[in-house]
């Protein structure tokens, strides 16, 4: 077990490095660069004095050397000291920049699972063991209505309607958990169902399928024959068979979970990371995006290795070497 | 349906003889209603992408001064937006622009599929290795991020997203490709082939490609909505098709979300069109996957008519 853990650990390691030498080389290619940005914003004056203004912001900021270099130092120093460096904006350190606005992506991301899985897991056993009958057919449109209604338009619309008729708007302040646990939930639970939508249609599906797959096989055909109640059939043996596929497509989604926070932030105006980025790339700001990137990637990472692991909790055959 | 089921053998028997496409469009709408249904719009939509120019009653950037944020009339079906131009024009134009986007973002992204997922399958080793530890990692990062990073250095427009989308969703899809590859690689007609020495191009374009051509045809088919739906999404945030030019996406963040509440329709029309050929697609492509997916074939094993039965009278015991 320790063995395999580090093991993927170690393999990690190059997709890391990978994802971050590319995003690293990529957003120093957008066209007008933060210097072009910072001179044109602050200095009035001829070409030669925009000239030297940029050459010494590039000096200051250390971007007139090599990108390797640069690359280089930066990794180094997170290696060393686990400071992602400071933004090229206001100087502030993107770890406590970060450090304020992971809560809040992690309670988006944490809630849209756990309000998929409540959706989907249950529909999607009822339909599996109703095959073909009126239930599973809702069950079964309701999933696919869910991955079909795009994610940005049903926030448009839960954010222009309810304005409209009850003149109800969703708080644009973020409600701390410590202060209001409730007003807190209340908050993001329209965001997490809208995000988490789209898991779980996927889910429910992949639930129907394999409860349909596994009721057909000869142990549970043992089952039946001991003359076992359904619902110790189902949940007992049919289930967690049923749900190691389930896991994986969790664990497939999670990317997925966090792109389209990157929209929802957007849309309920919430202070995560997703709106941190898209700030930092329009305002060219590589530092942050640098740091926002490498902790996507790593969590990115983290989950799946904690995926994974589950396997081996939901089916005791599956070893880890 | 229920009779198709009980004859699986005399309705396959028949239709040995008719040309692929036929034959699994014959058995499209004897079997899955859902699918033809969705077939149906899939072929609207193309059809509406098509001829936008000849169907659209007004230009899609032509504007009537005088009838801004009008709500829908006999004149304007669809009502019009704050620069005074008719929803329903721009909504078929967008229609235009996410069957570009679906079919040449497809096409592109199922060629990169096929070529990585062929080559890497059907060579394996070292090469293999390699290309998966590249193609992981890659898949490991949230695609919507790689993408607003990549369109920022691009800009918007058609083209570019097209290129971006396909090549960022084909370098995923080959994993698909070339598990199909490596499970039919150790058949013994490849090696039949190997053995009389066919040429590796031979063996890849005569023996490997027409047999994965399933797989591919569903990678296609399923692809196709997502991808529509993720130029929306960046066309929404602001990474997509530049406005003036209509696509569903920007309709909904620009003038949208600014004028929405004094003129909801300009909410509801956009997303409305792109649900609905996202779940036409959707529906078209689980049916040809039901039906191409020898697994899920009605009659073989397991998952026969009689298998089912069983399982229903048991359920009801």
């Amino acid at each position: 077990m320790r063995a395999y853990i580090l093991r993927r650990l170690g393999l990690a390691v190059p997709s890391l490095f990978i994802v971050t030498v590319v995003l690293f080389l990529i957003i120093r290619l957008i066209p007008g660069s933060i210097i072009d940005i910072m001179v044109t914003e602050h200095v009035f004056g001829s070409a030669s004095d925009m000239k030297v203004t940029a050459d010494l912001i590039r000096e200051q900021m250390g971007l007139d050397k090599p990108v390797y270099e640069q690359y280089g130092k930066w990794v180094w120093n997170i290696l060393s000291k686990g400071d992602l460096g400071k933004s090229m904006w206001n100087n502030q350190s993107v770890r406590t920049e970060i450090g304020q606005r992971l809560p809040v992506s992690f309670e988006l991301g944490i809630m849209a699972i756990i309000v998929a899985l409540v959706i989907a897991i249950p529909i999607g056993i009822y339909s599996g063991i109703r095959q073909d009958t009126a239930g599973d057919y809702v069950a079964r449109s309701f999933g696919i209505l869910c991955i079909c209604l795009p994610s940005f338009w049903i926030g448009t619309m839960v954010m222009v309607f309810p304005s409209i008729w009850w003149n109800w708007v969703p708080s644009m302040e973020l409600i701390p958990f410590t202060k209001d646990p409730l007003g807190n939930l209340g908050m993001f639970i329209l965001p997490a169902i809208i995000l988490g939508m789209a898991t779980s249609g996927t889910t429910m599906r992949m639930t129907r399928t394999m409860m349909l797959e596994i009721l057909r096989q000869d142990y549970i055909r043992t089952a039946w024959s001991k003359g076992l109640k359904e619902r110790i059939v189902v949940m007992r043996h049919a289930l967690k068979n049923a749900l190691i596929p389930v896991v994986t497509l969790i664990g497939i989604n999670i990317p997925v979970l966090v792109g389209g926070s990157v929209i929802i932030e957007q849309i309920f105006v919430l202070p995560g990371m997703g709106r941190l980025l898209l700030d930092a790339i329009s305002q060219r700001d590589y530092t942050v995006v640098s740091g926002v990137n490498a902790v996507v990637a790593a969590f990115v990472l983290a989950t799946n290795l904690v995926v994974d692991m589950t396997y081996g909790f939901l089916d005791p055959r599956i070893h880890y070497r | 349906m229920a009779e198709a089921r009980s004859t699986p053998a005399a309705a396959s028997a028949g239709a040995k003889k008719r040309p692929f496409i036929v034959d699994v469009l014959r058995r499209m709408v004897r079997e899955k209603p859902l699918g033809t249904v969705g077939g149906i719009i899939t072929v609207v939509f193309f059809l509406v992408g098509i001829f936008a120019n000849f169907i659209a009653p007004h230009g899609m950037n032509e504007s009537f001064p005088g009838e801004y944020l009008k709500s829908p009339s006999l004149e304007f079906w669809l009502g019009t937006d704050n620069l005074g131009r008719d929803v329903l024009s721009r909504i078929i134009f967008g229609a235009q622009i996410s069957m570009m986007v679906g079919l040449f973002g497809m096409a592109i992204s199922t060629s990169i599929s096929t070529a990585i997922g062929t080559l890497s399958g059907f060579f394996g080793g070292t090469f293999d290795l390699i290309v998966q530890r590249l193609v992981d990692a890659w898949m490991c990062f949230p695609m919507l991020i790689i993408l607003i990073t990549i369109m920022s250095i691009l800009g918007g427009g058609l083209a570019q997203i097209v290129i971006v989308l396909g090549v960022v969703w084909g370098i995923g899809g080959s994993r698909i490709v070339r598990s199909a590859v490596i499970s039919i690689k150790n058949n013994v007609y490849i090696e039949a082939a190997r053995s009389i020495g066919s040429s590796t191009p031979k063996m890849l374009f005569q023996h490997i490609l027409p047999n994965v051509a399933a797989p591919i045809i569903i990678l296609f088919t399923t692809g196709m909505p997502a991808l529509i739906l993720t130029e929306a999404s960046l066309s929404f945030l602001g990474f997509g098709i530049p406005p003036p030019t209509p696509s569903w996406g920007g309709m909904l963040s620009t003038q949208g979300r600014r004028f929405m509440v004094i003129a909801p329709w300009l909410a509801i029309w956009p997303g409305l069109a792109l649900s609905l050929v996202v779940y036409g697609i959707n529906m078209f492509g689980d049916g040809i996957r039901d039906i191409l997916d020898p697994r899920l074939k009605g009659g073989v094993g397991r998952y026969s008519g009689a298998a089912r039965r069983m399982a229903k009278a048991m359920n009801r015991k």
